[in-house]
């Protein structure tokens, strides 16, 4: 039983400070959705509106279709896990789990099955009698999400639940939630500044930057789509490029930077000012004698063996350092540091981009 | 202490130990073994003392079971000496001032520790610590005025029609616990508030999250985190209360003695400070038994308090 989440116009200030800016998205039941944004860009404070800790300046929220402004956190359908897990230490791993039932008036016996039952969901059996401070961070993490689960909500809310943990851990883990969503079919919000994180996991991601949704779309559009330089060099590397842009023609135009002219696709109605050319570091290519366009020669500067890919810095005659990333399967060979190369793009993997859209008046 | 050493130097740490020992040791400990000692010895004039009589005996410790006196528990009366009588209300009463102020401190604690917002947090307590400056003596005073016959309260509750004539509130019980309540009730708030301050204010939030009411969170979040923090106020509060002189002779009336007024009778108007000192040991003893027998029911255990 999951319920969609419909944010609509929804504001929050605190005082003068605009935390959340005008945000519209539409969760669907069941879905995986992440915001991804920076620290302090208004990620908790969203998730916070939702379970109903803070009321919107403006806007509504629906959950399953129901407007629930006015509603305590207790009266509604969501399970929030905390940033920082907030598990009740004096209570054994048991209790933690199926405090939510008993608050239901469930008996003990059926609340004690329950949390065993939960325990062996989120592959922990066997800790129930434990106390919270016997278990291990992941395990935590676990009993978090076992606790969350216990009360059956419509919808879970997560707010950066794996920052806590070691890389490996934290990997695990992804797999591991991800596995639980599915199984459960309950609609899943995470928070993260992680854009591995929220790439690897999510149905969709909402990328946010102060206060403000900049894009909403599934992983791979937001990668090779970023609707602006904030998406572009939020999510993954890039190299930009910034100069006078001639009139876009057939959805491409041409920029003319201090290091050549580029050409690269651009979206209908951008233009002028504070828009750059963004383009990945695994779509350069490097070549001995220059092509035919969107090349320019380079010197290479170091070059650093990363296991699964090369990373190359190069740099123009006119001063700019190109990065390029090439993989480690011989397709293309490595050069040497002081090496004179051409490097360059496919005009149809760069794309020239506006700003961020940020608050209005 | 290797620590101290390491810190201080070798001459400062040593000042600090000789001192603090001396403080202990002279101060203390000596002290209580020289009242330990004569509480176990007669009351006999100067020129006896170190005679024949002057021997040791449990004998001032049984002068508490002196004259007798009705006492009357759940409607049934039962005799018993007068000074048990005296010392068993104490007890119970110092256990019903502990409880008050437990009532009161503990909404005051949380609100401070997590509803206020921390800019307004220093004036709150600097309202809480100006009462403290007064003396004790004043505010027994002040008290014994507004609960007078004709004093203030009166007054105002019969002005505002609450009631039709004169109350007299100094009588009985109630104008000492009233006291008690006023001059500890901050021993209760302050540990309290720490313990309380110390919870983090997520777990609240997640109780509430899963569904749990206000009262829930209370009971099964808040209050056994606060247990610590509650057993070390509510012994305060109650040795404090049970070894009081000032309030209890201040605002009690003839019919509320308080056993500390017993022992400065014994001591001060009998002059009989072998007596005294067997009064006022028992006193100790059956006060830190009852603490101890609470702590045990409660499943406090010494460590938290210490906290
Ligand atoms: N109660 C509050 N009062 C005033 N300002 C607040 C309050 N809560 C949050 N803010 C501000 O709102 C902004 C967004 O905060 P929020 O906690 O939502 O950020 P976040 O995206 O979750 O960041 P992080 O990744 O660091 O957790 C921040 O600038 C923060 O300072
Ligand atoms: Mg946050």
């Amino acid at each position: 039983m999951s319920a969609g989440i419909d944010l609509d116009n929804v504001v929050c200030d605190f005082g003068s400070f605009r935390a959340v800016d005008h945000v519209n998205v539409s969760i669907q039941p069941g879905e995986f959705f992440s915001f991804l944004g920076p620290s302090g860009c208004g990620k908790t404070t969203i998730l916070r509106m939702i379970s109903g800790f803070i009321e919107p300046t403006g806007g509504v929220i629906r959950i399953g279709g129901k407007d629930v402004r006015g509603q305590r956190p207790n009266q509604r359908p969501t399970a929030l896990i905390f940033q920082n897990l907030a598990l009740f230490p004096l209570m054994p791993i048991w209790e933690n789990i199926a405090f939510g039932l008993e608050v239901r008036g469930v008996n003990k016996a059926t609340r004690r099955k329950r949390a065993e039952e939960l325990l062996a969901l989120v592959d922990l059996p066997g800790a129930a009698d434990k106390m919270v401070s016997q278990l291990s961070g992941g395990q935590k993490q676990r009993v978090a999400i076992a606790r969350a689960l216990a009360v059956e909500p419509s919808v879970m809310l997560l707010d950066e639940p794996l920052s806590a943990l070691d890389l490996k851990l934290r990997q695990h883990m992804r797999a591991e939630l991800r596995a639980i969503q599915k199984r459960t079919g309950v609609t899943f919000i995470y928070i993260t500044h992680d854009q591995g994180e929220a790439l690897a996991m999510s149905d969709r991601v909402g990328v946010m930057s102060q206060g403000r949704l900049q894009q909403v779309s599934n992983p791979r559009d937001i990668y090779n789509n970023p609707v602006n330089g904030f998406v572009a060099s939020f999510v993954g590397e890039n190299n930009v490029l910034t100069g006078p842009v001639a009139a876009p023609t057939g959805g491409f135009a041409v920029m003319e930077t201090p290091h050549g002219r580029f050409r690269a696709r651009i979206a209908d109605g951008v233009s002028g000012q504070g828009v750059k050319l963004f383009v990945r570091p695994e779509h350069m290519r490097f070549s001995d004698s220059p092509t035919a366009e969107n090349s320019t020669p380079v010197t290479v500067t170091e070059v650093a063996f990363e296991g699964n890919f090369i990373s190359v810095h190069a740099q123009s005659d006119s001063g700019m350092t190109f990065l390029s990333e090439l993989r480690n399967d011989g397709s293309a060979p490595i050069p040497a540091v002081g090496t004179r190369l051409h490097v360059s793009f496919d005009p149809a993997v760069a794309a020239i981009l506006p700003d961020a859209s940020i608050a209005r008046g | 202490m290797h620590d101290m050493f390491k810190r201080y130097g070798t001459g400062l740490t040593t000042m600090i130990l000789l001192v603090t020992a001396f403080w202990i040791l002279i101060l203390l400990i000596l002290p209580n073994l020289t009242m330990f000692e004569s509480s176990f010895r007669p009351y006999l004039p100067v020129t006896e003392v170190g005679g024949p009589r002057d021997v040791y005996s449990f004998a001032n410790y049984g002068r508490i079971l002196g004259a007798h006196t009705d006492l009357s528990v759940l409607g049934i009366t039962f005799e018993v000496p007068v000074r048990v009588k005296v010392f068993i209300l104490t007890i119970y009463y110092s256990a019903v001032v502990t409880l008050i102020t437990f009532a009161l401190a503990y909404p005051l604690a949380y609100y401070l520790a997590k509803i206020v917002s921390p800019k307004s947090l220093p004036t709150l307590f600097l309202l809480l610590f100006v009462p403290l400056w007064v003396s004790e003596i004043l505010r027994s005073f002040a008290w014994f005025i507004i609960l007078a016959f004709k004093g203030p309260l009166n007054v105002a509750l019969m002005s505002l029609g609450i009631i039709d004539s004169e109350i007299r509130w100094i009588a009985g019980f109630s104008p000492v616990i009233i006291g008690l309540v006023y001059t500890y009730v901050l021993f209760m708030l302050f540990p309290l508030y720490n313990s309380m301050q110390s919870l983090d204010s997520n777990q609240i939030e997640a109780a509430e999250d899963l569904g749990s009411p206000w009262w829930r969170t209370h009971w099964r979040v808040i209050l056994p985190h606060a247990k610590p923090g509650i057993a070390s106020g509510a012994v305060m509060v109650f040795m404090l209360s049970a070894g009081s002189l000032l309030v209890p002779s201040l605002l009690g009336s003839t019919t509320s003695g308080w056993f500390t007024q017993t022992i400065q009778g014994v001591m001060l108007e009998e002059a009989d400070w072998n007596t005294g000192a067997a009064f006022a040991f028992l006193l100790l003893i059956v006060c830190t038994l009852f603490v101890s027998l609470m702590m045990r029911v409660f499943g406090v255990r010494l460590s938290d308090i210490a906290k």
